[in-house]
């Protein structure tokens, strides 16, 4: 199978993984603390609040498609390309995407931390 | 962020570590899995140490789910970054597998990266602002009020 097949299947890793954690972010965001919430209901009630919230169930979905994404890119390219590059590149893609989508303020130091780990992580999962 | 905020992010890199070893654990006593023998999969599940990993990944959600309900997901990703350096010390102690140099710059990249974002602040987002600016303005306005009486 060629290259452009494993980094197009790469990229889907990418959106599907990042498009997930955005929407998991976004649904504990929208509930708020949930030590503080698990103070005042029990945990049934916590859990249910959780499970019942539109983004995380479609967070959920997204994972499922990241993962079998990853299944498949698997088989197209090798693992020690496949893993690195959708590891490090998904901590650069949520670094982008929680500025835009979750409006959160990603600093000089976040963007550093982010490289420094995306590089680091690409180290290891070779 | 408390204490217990920064527990929480350690038990978020610890179970995902954890959790992922006694996996890789558990497949090593099935072998490569292929389109002819998938079935094992199901037999998988009966396993102890896949059971084990299991569990600890519903724990690691559970966790991960409760620190991003207070800090931002560009906070919470990088500072539990630290999972793929314990298990890469996991893999080497318990599956016996090669620690190479490039992995010990890839935990040294990571180590730094950990430390920049952890001494910064965990919550920016407007959300947050807006939950801390009517109590920002009722302690000015009270502040005040009690200012002005004689």
């Amino acid at each position: 199978m060629s290259s452009t097949y494993a980094w197009a299947g790469i990229a889907a890793i990418v959106v599907t993984a990042t498009a997930g954690d955005i929407l998991q972010a976004r649904a504990m965001k929208q509930l708020g603390d949930l030590g503080a919430i698990r103070r005042s209901q029990s945990l049934t009630q916590v859990v249910r609040r959780v499970a019942s919230s539109a983004p995380f169930l479609l967070g959920l979905l997204f994972m499922a498609l990241a993962f079998f994404s990853l299944l498949v890119t698997l088989s197209w390219g090798e693992v020690s390309v496949v893993g690195p590059a959708s590891a490090s590149l998904t901590f650069i893609a949520n670094a982008i995407a929680a500025r835009i989508f979750l409006k959160e303020q990603v600093t000089r130091r976040r963007w550093l931390a982010a490289c420094f780990v995306a590089g680091g992580v690409a180290l290891l999962a070779r | 962020m408390t204490a217990r905020k920064y527990l929480i992010l350690l038990a978020v890199a610890v179970f995902a570590a954890c959790g992922d070893v006694c996996l890789a654990r558990g497949m090593r006593d099935f072998g490569a899995v292929t389109a002819a023998n998938w079935r094992w999969l199901l037999t998988a599940l009966a396993n102890a140490w896949v059971i084990g990993g299991i569990v600890l990944l519903i724990l690691f959600f559970c966790t991960y789910l409760t620190a991003l309900s207070w800090a931002d997901l560009t906070y919470v990703l990088p500072a539990t970054a630290l999972s793929y350096i314990l298990m890469a010390a996991l893999g080497k102690i318990f599956l016996h597998e090669n620690v190479t140099r490039a992995h010990w710059l890839g935990i040294a990249l990571v180590t730094i990266g950990v430390g920049v974002v952890a001494s910064g602040p965990s919550h920016t987002t407007p959300a947050h602002a807006t939950t801390q600016g009517p109590n920002l303005h009722r302690e000015v306005v009270l502040k005040t009020g009690t200012e002005s009486q004689p």
